[in-house]
């Protein structure tokens, strides 16, 4: 299966990825979404923004527990959760507030969800602007992999935005929440673990013991 | 193929001082009839109704739109859950019970309510919390001439309400996530339930409600935000002091008491101040709508605010 999917071309990743926002877009411009248009193509652009997000964070938990490794697929995997963060910042700016600067202004400064909305959008501008082989070069692995680290503050970010949109706790927010909460768990307990592996096999403190008993020993004589 | 006329037996001709009062009898005893004997009342049944000088002029919202964008949690958060679940509630029988604070506690069932009071047709606006307005013609009487008829006593101050609780036809008051603590409960003062504006709902566009809009019956209080206008009412308590909401207790600092429509409050998580008014204009670019205090209503309600900071009294 890993052979396969080494083999397999990320192009059908991009378009099935893509498809469900062209489709969206496609019965918004027909008037088939229902009585409110505007909030349901708002709603659904964020959505797949987070599932992406959610999916991108899978791909290492998922081949450290044994899994298919996807991580040939999470570049693209990230430029569809930018892809749709873009389109769900657009659809907000044009559709549901008409490009009127003064409410948007007013919004972002004033409306927590709103304000966290876009902090998690302006994190994944450079990630998006960064993900091709040769900014990796230019920056160097260990510099470009710790400005990507920033996706999990993104991702916080977005499942925060979420739960602030609605009203009351509905189940489906909560969903995502708990998603990013155990993809970030899931990466915090792998370091530590390896952290303390690396620590407990080092020769540093049982050799410094032995040494200082030693020397006393040398010392007592 | 016609067959020959029957003669009309002389008994089955309505005597004429029936017949001249046929609009008084329609309104009435026709009303009381729409509503008994139908089984689960599944299909809209047209109304008798006059018309309403407190109608507003503004083009009705599609009733496609008012019967498949709801919020009536006890079926789910979603806005399509309603028209979906709602179907399994049973409205048939209903009464409605009236205590509380009142001189005549009774159970009245809905025909009994129904016998007693003249329907009108109240186009009003519709503001929901969220944002979104729809223009509703509803069919419905005022909700004074119900509770005067309990006679309510010199010390009742606030009027209660309740929303069915059935978790077996609503899907929504079981399971893991509970959004509300159930049943339902709204309420108002006392000169607030007296206003004219302020009326029980059984009906839309002509015909009795559909079960995801609140049937068999439900308050509608035009000038405050959507959610005060509780739905599918089984209990009506005259009390004396404030009695609890179900969005104040689940929120106290976002959704208030009173609940008046205002844009100068902001709800603390998004702006008050603009409306999508819902099928207006062509979907996607249907422009926002200043919001009006009182949601239009300042002329006929701001009075009973007098002397009261609305900031503090949200």
């Amino acid at each position: 299966m890993q052979r396969a999917l080494n083999a397999a071309p990320r192009w059908p990743l991009y378009a099935a990825g893509a498809a469900p926002g062209v489709w969206i877009f496609w019965l918004a411009l027909n008037d088939r979404l229902g009585a409110d248009p505007v909030k349901e193509l708002e709603h659904a652009l964020g959505l797949w923004a987070l599932r992406f997000i959610v999916a991108g964070l899978a791909v290492t938990p998922l081949r450290r527990l044994g899994g298919p490794s996807l991580v040939r697929f999470r570049r693209a995997l990230g430029l569809l959760a930018f892809f749709y963060a873009c389109a769900h910042l657009l659809s907000y700016l044009l559709f549901d507030q008409g490009l009127n600067a003064h409410a948007i202004a007013a919004d972002i400064l004033k409306r927590p969800y709103i304000t966290i909305g876009m902090f998690a959008f302006a994190i994944l501008v450079p990630l998006a602007v960064t993900s091709n082989a040769a900014m990796i070069r230019r920056m160097g692995a260990a510099a470009w992999q710790k400005l990507h680290r920033w996706v999990y503050v993104a991702a916080v970010a977005a499942a925060i935005h979420f739960i602030m949109v609605v009203k009351s706790w509905p189940a489906e927010p909560l969903i995502y929440a708990a998603l990013v909460a155990l993809l970030l768990l899931a990466r915090a307990e792998f370091s530590l673990r390896r952290r303390f592996e690396r620590f407990s096999r080092a020769p540093g403190r049982r050799h410094r013991q032995e040494r200082g008993a030693a020397l006393e020993a040398i010392q007592a004589k | 193929m016609t067959r020959g006329l029957k003669p009309i037996a002389s008994s089955e001709i309505t005597p004429r001082e029936i017949y001249i009062r046929r609009r008084e009898f329609l309104g009435g005893a026709l009303a009381a009839a729409a509503f008994a004997g139908l089984p689960g009342r599944a299909c809209a049944t047209p109304l008798t109704f006059s018309k309403s000088a407190y109608s507003t002029d503004e083009p009705p919202t599609p009733k496609e739109d008012i019967t498949s964008y709801n919020n009536f949690y006890e079926f789910g958060t979603s806005k399509s859950s309603p028209s979906r679940y709602a179907g399994r509630m049973k409205t048939n029988p209903w009464s409605v019970k009236i205590d509380g604070l009142v001189s005549k506690p009774a159970t009245y069932a809905l025909e009994d309510i129904l016998k007693t009071v003249t329907l009108e047709e109240r186009i009003y606006r519709l503001r929901c919390v969220e944002g979104w307005s729809m223009v509703i013609p509803w069919i419905g009487f005022p909700l004074s001439d119900l509770l005067k008829r309990a006679e309510p006593l010199g010390s009742a101050k606030f009027v209660a309400f309740e929303t069915l609780v059935r978790p077996s036809e609503m899907p929504g008051q079981s399971g893991w996530f509970q959004t509300l603590d159930w049943p339902y409960t709204e309420g108002l003062r006392l000169d607030e339930a007296m206003h004219p504006l302020t009326i029980l709902a059984v009906g839309l566009y002509g015909e009795t409600l559909p079960n995801q809009d609140g049937a068999p019956i439900r308050l509608v209080v035009p000038w405050k935000y959507g959610f005060k206008s509780i739905k599918s009412i089984v209990r009506i308590s005259l009390v004396e002091t404030q009695p609890a909401t179900a969005w104040n207790k689940e929120a106290p600092n976002e959704y208030g008491f009173y609940s008046n429509v205002n844009p100068e409050v902001d709800h603390p998580r998004w702006s008050q101040s603009t409306e999508r008014r819902i099928g207006e204009g062509s979907g996607l670019f249907a422009a926002r709508r200043p919001t009006l205090p009182f949601n239009g209503y300042a002329d006929q309600v701001a009075s009973l605010y007098t002397g009261m900071d609305l900031k503090a009294y949200f």
